[in-house]
């Protein structure tokens, strides 16, 4: 049989020819522009061969396509280029749908983006029942939609709303699910991937079709109607500014959606001139930046089995159930029994949620996270993470009666948020053991840790704890033991700012709205009330001394009330059961661009500055630590790439 | 002497108990409890293992005692060991000897090891009673099958108006195992003829249970029941001691219940049987093998055990009956023995056993002694309270027994100890123990 670079093709039953993807550059397939090339020669020999049918699949253990090359986006030259790129990709699926004998794709895990188009492009599909399996169009959230096809063929097969509605939120299915949308005709268990396949392809069915009613809606006028209100839809997740894609998708859709001719080939095109926008360009850095923190750490340093967390708190606790999530055992150790009882029913209440009715997954996590309030897991323990209240004489004293207990190999991390490491290995046997991990909450939901290195710590340590964030499939990014490491002391002063905002007469809505409006996820003093105002106030007294930050008194005075914010009920907002009670945004006669420009200055200049002071290596790993941090406006790329971008502006 | 000789052990290996530990013991207090049985068992079992200097993949099997599993709780010791996450190739079994199945699994555990078969063992009980379920009566059931296998419309019109509310009249699963049905008596009617045959009076069996709650309290107090893990359920709630203990229990107070088993003229009240209650409790034994390769600290070696059978009737009776033959064998009177665990499962049965072991006629009659066996004293039986104050979740007392033992002879000093426990269906089981402990 003849020979491919990225393909291996091996015969099964009665005639069928079964063609499995291998990549020959990585562990996941991914559809770059020399396997497409490659394609075509492949498609050209299976014509030669006609085959009784032909099943898709991959050969790498883990996933099916992961979709288009990212890496080649940033390397578009503009869109001219994109466009022969794209149309290059359209060429092979149409190729594949033209085949003469039936095709199936045979999902084994991850079927994403352009490995969806190339499914669609086969008269059947089949997915592997399993919890690695999700399938989706993820191109939205790197700022373009699906170009290969996939508008014409997701509407073709699924009708336009569930079409849409899979492009439109970048969500993703799994087995089940996408058989139950019309995405896949089969979920079936392992054991019968190979089995249904075949059987697939010797007694073909009709192929999947939206039922009439829904294909009425592809048709004017209805389409015009639909597609209005999806743009409301739309609106209210995203600005048309700083995410275009959503809105041109709509539009695509709307103007071309009764012909699958023309909407191929203007979806080609509206590709190519989104590929070519800075929302884009952005989106693809973070998602590199993304796979720069995930490579900078060696998984091979650490093989940790058990986690043992000091302190149940909100931190604690969500660190451990997160760890018992990544399938780690977990010990956490606290002596208030509330505190331990609480950390599990918060636990139990996310894994419900997250397994739905799959309960014995939920119950093999909670299985793994054991109360523990005598502290038995600290010998035996790999890794510990102490996550006791912000006192350094309490956590020196912790650390003390700890790190006898704990084995020499074990790596011990502290979740400090603001305490220098030399401050707090004063005392310890080996100080230079302490390294900091340093979490953010919501830990379920914040990707970052801030990996923390003070002078004394061992570079090993400091590897190994980066080797452990990956474990438990967090991004670390390394910063220097100085005060608030990088996320909080970036935040603070913005934070600060918008406070003193407030005591200028600038509405607080005005404030929130002025940062939301330059694509931040939350305004800044909302921001301030779900740390919780105490906690601010904490972290500002330890920057002001080290940063001559005055901290303003309005703050003070509310935390002396006890109002902290989200937690307490009230803080500079109301809360009633965790939810913000919405308040009208008075008429405010100054320039909300002004507001904007001052607190967006507060974060690009201490950005600098954390850059100068080299507490992070470079600049890249700064703006990926502040928008996996923060939630940074993604599509500006991070504050310095910003920076940069109004200074090139202000150049020309 | 005449005791039977028979099934006399051969000689084996030294077996040790190493470390035990349990979940509090929660009485049920209407509708199910927050931990189903399985959960218990893990409860109770992963702080025991988690203070182990040894990996938990070093044990050699589990085994469990469990009276009534809930369905979804087959083989419930292969569950607990699963999801305890000890690996998937420690073999784990189930086993039931009613209210002795904790006992009877550290007694399979002890075997084994005894033999050679196996060096570390974990084994325990647990039973969730509260979890009980309510069943169908058989005439639901039948109703049921019928409207199955009806095939016609005409045919399931038929089968629908044959159907009677009285059909919907649950089972209550809890009850029927606390029946006998051999004789036709509940448990409770089981020690009202062990009141009558040894006269022990309401006041007597009252005042029993006062005691019981009295010591179980200063025991508590005293922090003399550090077997006890802390329980969590997943609602955030805790459970750190036995929540059935009424320190403020009186004579005055008891003389106002019911009698619940035989109504109206009968002696047995709630007050003075043991509680219903869930819960869980493990040892760990060791050979010496073990303990050398680890490091461990015995608490006490298991000499002995005994079973034995006996009219149902008066199964409260079954500890005097497992007790004689077991001590006999080793030359032992109960005044060499230090300390005593008998399960409480109703005050008149503990105080019929106690009368019965100093009743010559009784011993000569049933063991052919020459002599009443002897006077086991209160003061040195149950000294931390027992089934009456702290309950008696049936699958899991035999271990808890057997684990309190070896902590009040670990706290006395004490050089020998006997826990006992009858059975439902007319049996007795019971343990001599060793102090080990350095």
């Amino acid at each position: 049989m003849t020979e491919f670079k990225h393909f291996r093709i091996e015969r099964g039953q009665q005639g069928i020819l079964w063609l499995l993807l291998d990549y020959e550059q990585g562990e996941t397939n991914i559809l770059s522009s020399g396997l497409l090339d490659e394609f075509n020669a492949v498609l050209d020999y299976l014509t030669r061969m006609q085959p009784t049918g032909l099943a898709l699949g991959s050969a790498k253990k883990r996933g099916f396509i992961a979709g288009a090359d990212v890496k080649e986006f940033t390397r578009i030259s503009g869109f001219e280029d994109a466009h022969a790129m794209l149309c290059r990709g359209q060429q092979v699926m149409n190729r594949i749908e033209a085949l003469p004998f039936p095709t199936v794709a045979v999902i084994n895990g991850f079927c994403l983006g352009g490995g969806l188009e190339l499914a669609l492009a086969c008269n059947f599909r089949v997915a592997m029942d399993d919890r690695s399996t999700r399938i989706g169009f993820p191109e939205v959230k790197l700022g373009i939609h699906p170009g290969f096809g996939g508008t014409v063929r997701s509407i073709r097969v699924l009708g336009p709303l569930v079409a849409m509605n899979l492009m439109l939120t970048g969500r993703t299915v799994d087995a089940r699910k996408a058989q139950k949308i019309g995405l896949i005709d089969h979920a079936v268990p392992a054991r019968l991937l190979r089995k249904s396949a075949e059987e697939v392809i010797l007694h073909p069915a009709r192929e999947r079709r939206p039922r009439l009613w829904i294909k009425a809606l592809n048709r004017q006028p209805l389409r015009s109607v639909v597609s209005t209100q999806m743009i409301k839809q739309v609106a209210k997740e995203a600005k048309r500014e700083h995410y275009p894609a959503p809105y041109e998708l709509v539009e695509l859709w709307r103007r071309y959606g009764g012909n699958e001719k023309v909407l191929m080939d203007e979806e080609a095109k509206s590709v190519a001139r989104l590929s070519t926008n800075p929302t884009a360009r952005n989106l693809v850095r973070v998602f590199m930046l993304q796979d720069m923190l995930k490579s900078g750490a060696d998984k091979s340093l650490i093989c940790p089995a058990h986690v043992h967390v000091v302190g149940a708190g909100v931190m604690g606790g969500d660190i451990a159930a997160w760890c018992a999530l990544q399938g780690l055992k977990v010990t956490v150790q606290d002596t208030n029994r509330a505190g331990l009882a609480k950390a599990l029913q918060r636990a139990n209440k996310y894994l419900t949620r997250r397994f739905r009715g799959r309960k014995h997954l939920a119950n093999a996590v909670m299985d793994r996270l054991i109360p523990d309030e005598r502290g038995l897991g600290v010998g035996t323990a790999d890794v510990i993470i102490e996550a006791i209240f912000e006192d350094i004489g309490a956590k020196q004293s912790l650390y003390r009666e700890l790190e006898p207990k704990a084995r020499s190999d074990a790596l011990f991390a502290t979740n400090t948020s603001s305490i220098r490491l030399e401050n707090l290995s004063q005392g310890m046997r080996n100080p230079d053991r302490l390294v900091g991990l340093h979490f953010f909450n919501p830990v379920a939901k914040m990707p970052l840790v801030e990996v923390v290195r003070s002078p004394q710590t061992l570079p090993d340590v400091v590897e190994q704890a980066m080797a452990f964030a990956r474990h438990i499939d967090k991004l670390p990014v390394i910063v220097s033991s100085s005060p608030g490491f990088l996320v909080n002391r970036v935040l603070m002063p913005y934070l600060l700012e918008a406070v003193n905002m407030l005591e200028e007469g600038v509405p607080k809505t005005v404030v929130d709205h002025a940062a939301t409006d330059f694509g931040m996820p939350m305004g800044p003093i909302r921001l301030a009330d779900t740390i919780g105002l105490d906690v601010c106030l904490f972290v500002a007294g330890i920057l002001s001394r080290d940063l001559g930050l005055e901290v303003p008194e309005r703050l003070r005075q509310l935390v002396d009330k006890g109002s902290l914010g989200r937690k307490s009920g009230s803080g500079f907002y109301r809360y009633r059961n965790g939810e913000i009670v919405r308040e009208k945004e008075p008429a405010y006669p100054g320039e909300l661009a002004s507001i904007q420009a001052r607190l967006v200055k507060c974060l690009t200049d201490e950005a600098k500055a954390c850059l100068q002071e080299k507490v992070v290596e470079n600049s890249d790993l700064l703006d990926a630590g502040i928008i996996f941090g923060t939630g940074f406006a993604p599509f500006r790329g991070g504050p310095l790439h910003y920076l940069q971008g109004q200074g090139d502006l202000a150049q020309n | 002497m005449t005791v039977s000789t028979r099934g006399i052990p051969q000689k084996g290996r030294p077996v040790y108990i190493i470390d035990g530990s349990r979940t509090p013991f929660i009485k049920v207090r209407g509708g199910p409890g927050p931990f189903k049985a399985l959960d218990l068992g893990i409860l109770a079992a992963r702080p025991l293992l988690l203070r182990q200097p040894f990996g938990p993949d070093a044990l050699d099997e589990l085994i469990a005692g469990c009276v009534s599993p809930a369905p979804d709780e087959v083989n419930i010791a292969r569950l607990v060991a699963l999801r305890l996450g000890i690996g998937q190739t420690i073999p784990a079994w189930t086993v039931q000897r009613n209210c002795a199945s904790g006992m009877q699994a550290i007694d399979s555990a002890w075997r084994n090891v005894r033999h050679g078969y196996s060096d570390l063992v974990l084994a325990g009980g647990m039973e969730s009673m509260s979890q009980a379920p309510l069943l169908f009566s058989e005439k639901m059931v039948r109703w049921f099958s019928r409207l199955q296998a009806s095939r016609s419309l005409s045919g399931r019109l038929k089968v629908l108006s044959g159907f009677r509310p009285g059909f919907l009249v649950p089972v209550i699963g809890l009850l029927k195992g606390l029946m006998d049905p051999i004789v036709g008596l509940s448990m409770g009617q089981t020690a009202e003829n062990l009141a009558t045959r040894f006269g022990i009076t309401r006041e007597q069996m009252d005042a029993y249970a006062v005691e019981s709650h009295k010591r179980l309290f200063v025991a508590r107090e005293s922090g003399f029941l550090g077997e006890i893990e802390s329980s969590y359920d997943s609602s955030g709630n805790f459970y750190e001691h036995d929540d059935g203990l009424r320190p403020d229990s009186s004579v005055e107070a008891l003389a106002k219940l019911r009698p619940v088993f035989d109504r109206r003229f009968g002696n047995i009240t709630a007050g003075n049987s043991a509680q219903v209650t869930d819960g869980a409790a493990w040892v760990l034994l060791a050979s010496e093998t073990a303990v050398e390769k680890y490091g461990l600290s015995p608490m006490a070696e298991i000499v002995d055990t005994q079973w034995a059978a006996l009219d149902p009737a008066e199964m409260g009776l079954g500890p005097v009956h497992a007790v004689i033959p077991m001590l006999s064998r080793h030359k032992l009177g109960p005044d060499q023995i230090d300390y005593w665990e008998l399960n409480e499962a109703f005050a008149a049965q503990v105080l019929a056993c106690l009368s019965a072991w100093k009743n010559s006629q009784y011993c000569s009659d049933e063991f052919g002694l020459s002599s009443a066996f002897g006077e086991v004293p209160h003061e040195r039986l149950n000294v931390d309270g027992g089934g009456i104050s702290l309950g008696h979740p049936v699958g899991a007392s035999g271990a808890r027994i057997v684990l309190h033992l070896a902590r009040v002879m670990n706290r006395k000093k004490a050089q020998k100890g006997v826990a006992t426990i009858c059975i439902g269906g007319g049996q007795g089981g019971a343990m001599l123990l060793k102090n080990a402990a350095g």
